[in-house]
């Protein structure tokens, strides 16, 4: 038994799914460290895009608050990724997450 | 105050060890030797008191602390000041004090005096609580620290691998019959539920009910013991081997004291023996084989402490004669005797080996009597005591063991003949032993030179010891005196009653001193007339000659029986049962552990992709788990 919430399904709700399918599987299969970070961000906004649309259809403003949060995080996380995939590159001229495997058992 | 005296006694020696081990590491010989040597007076002193105590008001002082308390075991620090402990602490810190005197001029060129001074005096606080202690534990705390004493100072040089060799055998035989002394005790426990001296014997006194056979089986594990520490065959060959260490611990340790704790402890469990006569029997014999066998090994040794070794074996052997018969007053007479007259021929050999510094054999010596004259004197007092010529303390005590052997409840003519052939070969190996070293043109190329008064006034005061001391004992016989000894003794060790023998006191008499001169004379004509020739001169028996000099084999047959197959089975145990059995048990784990750990190493492979693959998996797997009851 789905609750009757859940039932109602708005459009963009599929549209938010296929970006965050998209950020996902680009996440785990592409190779390039700056595509895998591109996905990360796709997948946060897919999750931004049910946010707003949850919270204008119910008139409660703390899904709007949390967007802008994320935009906010996200921007910062963008800059960190990029910077520790310029030192990647310096070190090994490569950005190919392949090349740094040194963790392992 | 008599406690504190009796504590005092033990502690003080112990206390002058730790103050010479600790604080006087780099004093001289004199300096570490006074202190040791005032520690071993006071104790003396309070032996003294003690005793002067015990006499005038027949009082025995006991001081309890708790110990242990285990089930049904109710164990003290007991001590206890009776008879017997009179007479053997007596001998212990009177003769030990001497020879610690003595030491200091023995000792004087020695770089760490501190250390001998130090185990010296520790031996004597061991030695004090060994014939101290009330209840078997605690005298066995004193037999394994004397025991641990003997074995630091025969190997006191242990830059010398030889020396250090006979410190191990010496301990590891002492080993095998503590072991026995162990067994015994235990079962003595299980058998009367204590192992309190007084109290084990007043059951044994009080009650027929008790299971003989036991009993003598407890008897015979203690007497295990007592081979040990007091060198009985089979368990004799290190006291030889302990010759290694510096005279006057042979003559304080290995003749004076440590060795006669078998006797003593066969002489304290008296009441125990008395009720076992197949033990008492067995004691008995291996005293007289021992008192034999020595004596017949002493009369070819040239090394002149394997001499004073083999006789102190063989009149340890008299004592056990003695217990096994069951005169145990008589055996500890004979260990007060043979204290003062072995104690002083040992130190009159560590004066003549010291004098021709180093020299022990005695063809290499002869005609010292000219170089050491307090020597001389004394040590003619010495051997004619031991040959048991009247009216010398070794006379006394040595009659009433060979007339004990005839009359005793245990005793026979057998053991009566054997001790007098023994007799015979003492008066020989001593007089033979006095007659190379004192008479005819000196052999060597030293320059002979006597000790200072250190060694020469314990010389004195053991000559007039050895020379008086049997008065103590005068037997019924003589009426002359009365015997002060058994008077003393009585309350403590089992009397005995004489048995009618084809022979009377006095007629034993007459054949001992009769034996000891012939023995004398054999000497003198073979040795006296031309000692130079001195060992050429020796009857050209050669076969017996050959097995006498190498003591029966005794110590190759050990080499082959024990420890060849001993050596063996460690390196089977090293080879074999080491590696393959007890590292592969402690292996086992750690090596399971590493395979199933390289097994799992590919979690691990460090691609971060492959890492998410896995959560994703894995946060699929539990959405689908929690939504599953949800979506049917």
């Amino acid at each position: 038994m789905i609750p009757a919430s859940v039932q109602i399904l708005h459009w963009s709700h599929y549209v938010a799914a296929c970006l965050f399918a998209l950020g996902m599987f680009g996440f785990l299969i592409r190779k390039n460290a700056i595509v895998v970070l591109m996905c990360i961000e796709l997948m946060l906004n897919a999750v931004n895009l049910i946010l707003v649309e949850v919270s204008m259809r119910s008139g409660h403003p703390e899904g709007l608050i949390f967007v802008i949060f994320i935009i906010t995080v996200a921007a910062a996380e963008a800059a960190v990724g990029l910077g520790i995939i310029l030192n990647l590159y310096r070190a090994k001229g490569t950005v190919n997450i392949d090349a740094f495997r040194e963790l392992q058992g | 105050m008599m406690e504190f005296l009796l504590l005092s006694m033990i502690l003080i020696p112990l206390l002058g060890s730790i103050l010479n081990g600790l604080l006087l590491r780099s004093g001289s010989p004199a300096r570490t030797g006074t202190l040791a040597s005032t520690a071993a007076g006071l104790s003396f002193l309070a032996a003294l008191l003690l005793c002067w105590n015990y006499l005038s008001t027949g009082q025995i002082v006991n001081v309890n602390f708790e110990w242990l308390r285990v089930g049904g075991l109710n164990l003290a620090w007991g001590f206890r000041f009776d008879a017997i402990t009179v007479l053997m602490s007596l001998v212990v810190t009177g003769i030990g004090t001497l020879i610690h005197i003595f030491s200091i001029g023995y000792m004087d060129e020695e770089p760490t005096p501190y250390r001998f001074f130090a185990y010296l005096n520790l031996f004597l606080s061991a030695m004090l609580i060994l014939v101290t202690g009330a209840n078997l534990p605690v005298m066995f705390v004193g037999w394994e620290g004397v025991g641990l004493c003997s074995y630091l100072l025969i190997g006191y040089w242990y830059e010398d691998i030889k020396k250090a060799d006979a410190g191990m055998k010496a301990f590891v035989i002492n080993r095998i019959g503590d072991a026995g002394f162990l067994i015994g005790i235990f079962m003595l426990f299980q058998i009367f539920g204590t192992v309190d001296f007084e109290s084990m014997k007043l059951i044994v006194d009080g009650s027929g009910s008790l299971n003989v056979r036991w009993l003598q089986f407890a008897a015979f594990f203690l007497f295990v013991g007592a081979m040990g520490k007091s060198a009985q065959i089979p368990l004799f060959t290190w006291l030889p081997d302990a010759m290694a260490g510096p005279t006057p611990v042979s003559a304080l340790i290995h003749a004076a004291t440590m060795v006669t704790a078998g006797v003593y402890l066969v002489a304290r469990m008296g009441f125990l023996f008395r009720v076992s006569p197949d033990v008492s029997h067995f004691v008995a014999t291996i005293g007289c084989a021992t008192a034999l066998f020595a004596a017949s090994i002493a009369t070819a040794q040239r090394d002149i402490k394997k001499i004073l070794a083999y006789s102190t074996v063989s009149q340890l052997g008299f004592m056990f004669v003695a217990l096994g018969v069951g005169a145990y007053s008589v055996a500890l007479f004979h260990v007060m005797t043979h204290a003062f007259f072995k104690a002083l021929l040992f130190l009159a050999a560590g004066t003549i080996i010291h004098g021709l510094h180093g020299e022990q054999d005695v063809c290499k010596m002869g005609g010292l009597r000219k170089h050491f004259p307090v020597t001389f004197i004394t040590t003619s007092i010495a051997v004619a005591a031991i040959c048991g010529l009247p009216p010398l303390s070794g006379f006394f005590s040595k009659d009433a063991i060979v007339f004990a052997a005839l009359t005793g409840p245990y005793g026979g003519p057998y053991l009566w003949a054997g001790l007098s052939l023994a007799s015979l070969l003492t008066a020989f190996y001593m007089s033979r032993f006095y007659f190379l070293v004192f008479f005819g043109e000196y052999r060597g190329n030293a320059h002979p030179h006597e000790g200072g008064w250190a060694m020469k006034l314990p010389l004195m005061d053991l000559a007039i010891g050895s020379a008086v001391v049997g008065f103590l004992g005068m037997p019924h016989g003589l009426h002359v005196l009365p015997n002060y000894l058994d008077q003393l003794l009585v309350p403590t060790v089992p009397g005995w009653e004489e048995a009618h023998a084809f022979l009377t006191e006095i007629q034993s008499m007459v054949v001992a001193v009769a034996v000891a001169l012939t023995g004398i004379a054999i000497a003198a004509f073979f040795y006296l007339p031309n000692p130079a020739r001195s060992d050429k001169a020796a009857p050209k028996l050669l076969a017996i000659d050959t097995i006498l000099k190498n003591k029966y084999w005794v110590d190759e047959l050990y080499e082959v029986v024990f420890v060849v197959p001993f050596r063996f089975l460690s390196g089977v145990a090293a080879r074999i049962i080491d590696p393959r059995v007890i590292d592969a048990a402690v292996l086992f784990p750690s090596r399971l552990a590493r395979a199933g750990g390289t097994l799992l190493t590919f979690i691990q492979s460090g691609s971060s992709q492959f890492y998410l693959w896995i959560m994703l998996t894995g946060g699929l797997l539990v959405l689908w788990q929690a939504l599953k009851g949800l979506i049917v």
